[in-house]
């Protein structure tokens, strides 16, 4: 479903990828969590796979699709789409209308369509209905005319996934979905992230948390030195000392 | 009464010209400092085409419309692909190549001489010569610009503008062409830049570059800020202060010797001030200077 080959990338002197190879598929697996100590290269790998940044070697592919050197919002229109480590949100608008903004292919969005709202009224009335099920799924129905900006960090988290979703892609980058989160909320969270399987969505997300890659993760992928050092079920990788060794370190 | 006719006409000019200004500065997020350039690329078309084509107002006003919009465009897909301050230096750039057209050109624009003759508006072939009538149709055209960006920035595409301005790569991951909305919202500006071109055109009758100088963007940008960017009503407020202010400060009885340099710091004081003390203008959503 989602792969690259042989990607490398370097800042500077610093080589962040090292012919970095793998492969999701959400046929057996649908949630992925990616650990690794910082500078592993997790989020380098995400910013690549999702065209906020060009390898210097090495392919990406969607499907049949190559993606590499696509712009972040062809790939997220063909069904690849990301959250950011730091929250990426529209603080200044409703917590509704940041939901709209990801329904895709919207007639609204087109200039003059906007002037004469030919055939607009109707459609945004479904998306507005589409949109508030997608707040009652995260649990945020109750802001929905709130400013984005006034959500708790947790609250903000949920939409950024209400965001994604809207989208209706079929593979979810999370990036760090519960960092910083108050307990109860993370729960929150990852319940849903595991709920996602029914919907038949590959969410592959990065994490510091054990626990959360344990509660989650169908398959864990443990990242170092910009490398793939082991891939497995979280209960047989974790248990594993040379590989908590390598992530502790 | 003539006097406050003229004020009238040149605040909704210069409402309709920020109106598109806002559009890309106060709700795309994009400081352009060519405002001036597309007013002067409609003002001219409707010259040339009313005086060497005899057409009529309303066909002058498309053509006013297109050709503002197409040197929109032309420099938001030339320039956009910059970082954020050197786009800013594009548009000045912009602004200077249009002036110097405008200046130089003289088989077309007649230069420094500028077009005379321009006639009057007109509509169903009847012209239009009371200053009231003009006043009337200009504000009539304001008022038909504002419902028009209201529809615009009230719907899926201004939300996608807002995203634009706040958060650029949110907005693309959730899928948005957001150089192409870019585009697009200059179009907007300098098509409405065209309709103030060309109403400006018809009432003064008479166009030379003085008209379109890089001060006449910062004029306009002002009205932008002043009034409150990112606010639909915004530079109809902002156009209010700044045409009537030079005029009320003719009032104030200062010696005529240094009457226009007092003015012109006055003025300089009075948005150094506004900048300080509200920063998103007067009804404005959006601070600029963030």
């Amino acid at each position: 479903m989602l792969r690259c080959t042989g990607l490398t990338k370097s800042f500077g002197g610093v080589q962040v990828l090292k012919d970095f190879s793998i492969g999701f598929t959400n046929k057996d697996i649908a949630r992925v969590g990616i650990i690794g100590p910082n500078g592993a290269g997790k989020t380098t790998l995400f910013n690549i796979l999702t065209g906020f940044l060009r390898p210097d070697t090495g392919r990406c592919f969607f499907g049949n699709h190559e993606i590499t050197h696509l712009s972040p919002y062809q790939i997220a229109q063909l069904g690849v789409v990301r959250t950011f480590q730091d929250l990426r949100l529209i603080l200044q608008i409703p917590v509704l209308e940041n939901v709209l903004l990801g329904r895709p292919r919207q007639h609204g969005e087109k200039l003059l369509r906007a002037i004469s709202r030919f055939s607009v009224a109707k459609e945004e009335t479904q998306n507005r209905k589409d949109a508030m099920l997608l707040l009652e799924f995260v649990g945020l129905e109750s802001k929905a005319k709130v400013l984005a900006g006034e959500l708790s960090y947790g609250q903000q988290k949920l939409l950024a996934l209400a965001c994604c979703l809207a989208t209706g892609a079929q593979v979810l980058l999370l990036d760090e979905p519960v960092a910083g989160v108050h307990p109860k909320m993370a729960l929150r969270i990852l319940d849903l992230l595991r709920q996602l399987h029914t919907e038949g969505k590959l969410v592959i997300f990065i994490e510091h948390d054990i626990s959360a890659i344990r509660h989650a993760a169908d398959e864990v992928i443990v990242m170092d030195n910009g490398q793939l050092i082991a891939r497995g079920k979280p209960n047989e990788v974790l248990e594993r000392p040379e590989i908590m060794e390598a992530y502790l370190a | 009464m003539t006097y406050l006719l003229h004020i009238l006409s040149l605040i909704g000019i210069f409402s309709i010209c920020a109106a598109g200004a806002n559009i890309v500065t106060g709700y795309a997020g994009l400081v352009s400092i060519a405002q001036a350039a597309f007013f002067g690329v409609g003002a001219y078309t409707t010259a040339l085409v009313a005086i060497d084509l005899n057409a009529p107002f309303p066909f002058g006003l498309v053509a006013a419309m297109t050709t503002a919009a197409v040197a929109a465009m032309l420099l938001a897909a030339l320039s956009l692909r910059l970082g954020h301050d050197y786009f800013v230096i594009a548009t000045i750039g912009f602004q200077l190549i249009v002036w110097s057209v405008l200046n130089n050109w003289q088989s077309v624009t007649r230069g420094a001489f500028g077009i005379p003759g321009i006639p009057p508006l007109s509509l169903m072939g009847f012209a239009i010569r009371s200053q009231w009538a003009v006043t009337l149709l200009i504000l009539v055209s304001a008022a038909a610009v504002f419902w028009v960006c209201h529809r615009l920035v009230n719907s899926p595409y201004g939300r996608v503008l807002k995203s634009i301005r706040e958060d650029e790569p949110f907005a693309q991951t959730l899928g948005k062409n957001t150089l192409s909305f870019k585009i697009s919202a200059f179009a907007v500006c300098g098509a409405l830049a065209g309709v103030a071109g060309c109403l400006y055109a018809h009432f003064s009758a008479f166009i030379d570059p003085t008209s379109f100088t890089i001060s006449e963007s910062v004029f306009i940008l002002s009205i932008v800020i002043i009034g409150g960017a990112g606010n639909v009503w915004g530079p109809a407020a902002g156009a209010v202060v700044l045409v009537a202010l030079p005029e009320i400060l003719r009032f104030v009885g200062l010696p005529s010797v240094v009457a226009a340099n007092v003015r012109q710091i006055l003025y300089g004081t009075l948005l150094l001030v506004m900048l300080m003390v509200r920063p998103r203008g007067l009804i404005g959503k959006y601070n600029l200077g963030r």
